[in-house]
């Protein structure tokens, strides 16, 4: 009955065009914003940051870059680690080197640089494509947790190879080091994660998106109408790569403050960044946020409910999580394998009629 | 003698070699010129030493029986394959090497054969990037969606609403085109190279797989576009009774050569082309 489109009718192609035709979404997006805005940061505390908001906030970021090159241009990568990596990276050399540019300007650079990067890493894709490409990207991942690793002018030549984030101040509040506080570093990370899903849901509904989106779904077609495979591909690698640099400069510096390389950002990242957009849903920013929100928050829930609330050993919690996860994602996906958003999507179509379905 | 009395019978030449049709539509200058194109596959001659010309507001067909080599022909017209010999002449300039989407950027247009629509996206996306080569915003104003790319937007919805109403696809504009029946695609496909503005539009059987009421629409609309927005039409198509009805000028191919070219008429009584179709006999 509240959610309905009836009477809600658009007379200019501006109000067609807006991202949520629906009134009743517009007001749920500014309802969550507020909260998220204004009354979270008063309340949260250095667990629930450290364990749920800034991951999640984090992992938000990166699967929206990703889901650009994979889900919009249908590129497939597993560079993502790798990618996060050097966003670390810039932002540790970037702070080092400038203590008095603000954090801010260190982050957006570093993500710059990670564009530069991914644009490097992208070449490839003009003459492979598929599990091919796959394969190419998954060398950019080795090759650049391999240069982090091995030349000591990345780590500041530190003695033990990690690179740590020293303290730096957003107006006054300290957002990196030990001294940050819960709530400064995740309004920070907030703020990023709400730029990151506004740019990146202008640019995929716009002309930039229609060309990625014509390369991924029909690339013949796509050059016959005029779309440059070759800048429409390497645009795809930037953004992402964009994005992905701030998610791995965040994660550095302000989630885990220290980080050595090979741990912080292997393998397994760039899969889980994958598996989150998978789950989420390809090709769409709001799966994005919920992809990210399953891989992170299932993990802390299970853990809450086995050790906390059913007094298990935590060991064996640990192994049953594994499993438990494992065996959502594939329900998850056998139930619908275009994701989460693909879900929800069925779910607000069912309640436009509900409760009279005829 | 000149191009419009062997089309007329009659004199009624004007300045660019360009004749009035029985219907009264103006067919204009040389447009596009193919001259003496061979292309090769490896070994095999796709195309073999073809030359003919494309006016400007004429609906040209090329027929042929399989594997004529009509395909490859409006391969190389679009850009896709480029011929080992001869030249393309587009707007009276000798056209370099191109790659296709510099071809369209020249303004010509296409449909495929197999239709070749961006499955994951709606009927007005698919339409909308038709229009990719009239939007120049750039990438900043695209990511805050202000300024031009906004008014952009907007001007080139409104050009792609009358496209749209034109080949009266309203009621599917934001279904997703992998939902579609054929006949729709067929018609969406269409919408998106009309949606270029092309001066040139190049069809690949465009009512193939079509039944009969399918291809009185399909061909009203080429009749409308050449009508109304003055296309040139250049396409291919196995429907004899549509290519002799719609064409101005025809040209056949058999076996990547050129075999007959002028009007229905002529075409329909050349020896070449009856052999061509119907067999001859080995004796």
């Amino acid at each position: 009955m509240l959610y309905r489109e009836a009477g809600d009718f658009k007379t200019s192609y501006q109000a067609d065009n807006q991202t949520f035709p629906i009134r009743f979404d517009r007001v749920g997006l500014r309802v969550v914003l507020v909260l998220a805005l204004g009354v979270v940061p008063f309340f949260i505390n250095d667990y629930w940051a450290n364990a749920v908001a800034l991951p999640f906030l984090i992992y938000a970021i990166a699967a929206i870059g990703l889901n650009i090159l994979v889900g919009f241009c249908g590129q497939v990568s597993l560079g993502t680690g790798g990618f996060m990596a050097v966003g670390a990276y810039a932002t540790y050399k970037l702070m080092t080197a400038f203590p008095e540019v603000s954090i801010i300007i260190h982050v957006l650079l570093a993500g710059g640089i990670t564009a530069g990067v991914g644009v490097l890493f992208g070449l490839p894709s003009l003459r492979i494509k598929g599990f091919y490409l796959a394969v190419a990207t998954l060398a950019a991942q080795f090759f650049l947790v391999w240069l982090f690793n091995r030349v000591p002018w990345f780590y500041n030549y530190s003695a033990s190879g990690q690179i740590s984030a020293p303290e730096r101040e957003v107006l006054g509040y300290a957002v990196t080091g030990p001294n940050a506080e819960a709530w400064v570093t995740y309004l920070f990370c907030l703020l990023f994660l709400i730029f990151a899903a506004v740019v990146a849901r202008n640019l995929t509904r716009g002309t930039m998106g229609r060309s990625w989106m014509g390369i991924r779904d029909m690339d013949i077609a796509a050059e016959i109408i005029g779309v440059n495979p070759l800048s429409a591909k390497l645009s795809a690698f930037a953004v992402s790569s964009f994005f992905i640099g701030i998610a791995g400069a965040l994660f550095f510096a302000v989630y885990l403050g220290a980080v050595e390389v090979g741990e912080a950002f292997g393998i397994n990242k760039s899969f889980l960044v994958l598996f989150m957009i998978i789950i989420g849903g390809l090709g769409r920013i709001g799966g994005s946020l919920m992809g990210a929100a399953f891989l992170v928050l299932l993990p802390v829930l299970l853990k809450n409910v086995l050790v906390g609330s059913l007094g298990w050993p935590t060991d064996l919690a640990a192994h049953l999580e594994f499993m438990i996860v494992g065996a959502l994602i594939v329900t998850f996906l056998v139930a619908e394998p275009h994701g989460l958003a693909q879900l929800w999507r069925v779910a607000k179509e069912k309640l436009r009629l509900w409760p009279f379905p005829h | 003698m000149s191009l419009a009395e062997q089309v007329l019978g009659h004199e009624r030449d004007n300045e660019d070699g360009g004749w009035i049709t029985a219907d009264g539509r103006q067919i204009g200058a040389v447009m596009m010129e193919m001259k003496n194109i061979t292309l090769r596959f490896g070994g095999v001659v796709a195309i073999k030493d073809i030359s003919f010309d494309i006016r400007k507001g004429e609906i040209r067909a090329i027929i042929g029986p399989n594997g004529a080599g009509k395909s490859s022909m409006l391969n190389v017209i679009s850009g896709f394959y480029n011929p080992q010999e001869g030249d393309v002449f587009y707007l009276g300039e000798k056209r370099p090497k191109m790659r296709p989407y510099e071809v369209a950027r020249q303004g010509i247009a296409r449909t495929f054969q197999n239709i070749a629509l961006f499955e994951g996206m709606s009927v007005l996306d698919n339409v909308m990037t038709g229009r990719l080569n009239h939007m120049k915003a750039g990438v900043l104003a695209q990511a805050l969606w202000k300024g031009r790319a906004e008014r952009e937007e907007i001007e080139n919805r409104e050009k792609v609403e009358k496209i749209i109403d034109f080949l009266e696809i309203q009621n599917i504009r934001k279904k997703p085109v992998g939902s579609l029946p054929y006949g729709l695609k067929k018609r969406v496909e269409l919408a998106r190279a009309l949606a270029a503005e092309p001066s040139l539009l190049l069809l690949d059987e465009p009512m193939a797989g079509m039944n009969v009421e399918e291809k009185e629409d399909m061909s009203r609309f080429i009749l409308d576009v050449n009508d109304e927005f003055g296309t040139t039409i250049a396409l291919i198509e196995h429907d004899m009774g549509v290519v002799m009805d719609l064409s101005d000028r025809v040209v056949v191919m058999d076996y990547g050569k050129k075999i007959g070219d002028g009007t229905p008429d002529e075409v329909r009584n050349n020896q070449d082309v009856i052999d061509a179709y119907l067999g001859v006999a080995h004796d």
